[in-house]
């Protein structure tokens, strides 16, 4: 049994590796947004408000080319809507919380946090204070973005194009994905999502994403068959 | 529409997407392939991301031989797969990533 603070300092300490491949971005982000004009708020608003580093990227870059303001928030929705499976996957694992637990640990619901809590939880079967987790995991990510996200609006950011760093993002996801396959549908689930990712690469607004995700997870289902 | 008012709409919209289904599952009764299906989703939608991810170089789909992230990746799948170790993964990942690229830079 685990205290609240230890399962808090474990989520920390968990999340910690990513940071490296997530700081960079969030400098990269920070400086694009000021060189797309935006006001130093601002940039630093859509960090904290939207807080979804993807969908930010596209957004700067569409607010500095005067496109309508409908048309960007409609990108933003799109690119976003693989947090909607997160939000499923995570929902039996939260469902005895407060009403204010689920507000917060919806609003740190990034794809950084979620694959580190999520892999947590599968694991561990001590449920009592496995939020403290998730929130220290989420806090540890909302922190690293926002200060990059700063650091990069005041210091700018130039990133060689080969920047080896960010392959840190896929290899952290790799390290805990792969341990959590352990029958044939789940490793069919992968497989497949992997290789429609790949042919749907050319897809606007990742929506191949989505695509390869739905058919990964039939193809799980069906391959796991019914239930006896 | 100002600038600010569409921060705040996609920052909404972005955050009901994360609240959608911790709210709603409590409150509606889904199919049951529907739950059975919820234990894919962090194999497939990460799967779905790493994958592109390896085989892409500054937003180009490059799956030939001399694209050295996809030999780094195979690598820390391996280490991923035998030692469940996350920092090794990705020091081996890294590591061979530099290597990968030194060596098919001189080819």
């Amino acid at each position: 049994m685990t205290t609240r603070k230890q399962e808090f300092w474990n989520g920390v300490r968990d999340e910690s590796p990513i940071l490296l491949g997530v700081a960079p971005f969030g400098l990269i982000f920070g400086a694009l947004a000021i060189s797309s004009r935006l006001m130093v708020t601002a940039a630093q608003a859509m960090s904290s408000i939207i807080f979804a580093g993807s969908a930010q990227f596209i957004a700067a870059e569409m607010m500095g080319t005067g496109v309508s303001g409908l048309a960007i928030i409609l990108v933003v929705f799109v690119v976003n809507l693989r947090h909607a499976l997160y939000s499923a996957s995570v929902a039996p694992h939260v469902r005895h919380l407060t009403p204010g637990w689920k507000f917060l640990l919806a609003y740190l619901l990034t794809d950084e946090a979620y694959v580190v809590t999520i892999t947590h939880y599968n694991q561990e079967s001590d449920p009592a204070h496995k939020h403290w987790y998730f929130l220290g995991a989420g806090l540890t990510l909302w922190a690293t973005w926002q200060v990059s996200t700063a650091i990069g609006i005041f210091i700018g950011a130039q990133l060689p194009q080969n920047w080896p760093l960010g392959f840190i993002l896929p290899l952290t996801f790799i390290a805990l994905v792969v341990p959590a396959l352990k029958d044939k549908a789940s490793v069919t689930a992968a497989v497949t999502a992997a290789l429609v990712g790949v042919l749907t690469f050319g897809f606007s607004f990742k929506t191949g994403l989505l695509v390869a995700a739905f058919i990964g997870i039939l193809t799980g289902l069906l391959v796991e068959g019914r239930p006896k | 529409m100002s600038l600010w008012l569409v921060i705040l709409l996609a920052g909404l919209l972005t955050y009901g997407t994360r609240l959608s289904f911790i709210l709603l599952l409590d409150r509606i009764k889904v199919p049951n392939w529907f739950r059975r299906g919820l234990r894919f989703v962090p194999a497939a939608v990460l799967s779905a991301i790493i994958l592109p991810e390896l085989a892409s170089r500054n937003a180009i789909l490059d799956l030939s031989l001399r694209n050295p992230q996809l030999y780094a990746g195979a690598l820390a799948i391996l280490v991923a797969w035998r030692t469940k170790n996350v920092l090794l993964t990705i020091i081996v990942g890294m590591a061979a990533l530099l290597i990968f690229q030194a060596v098919l830079g001189m080819v």
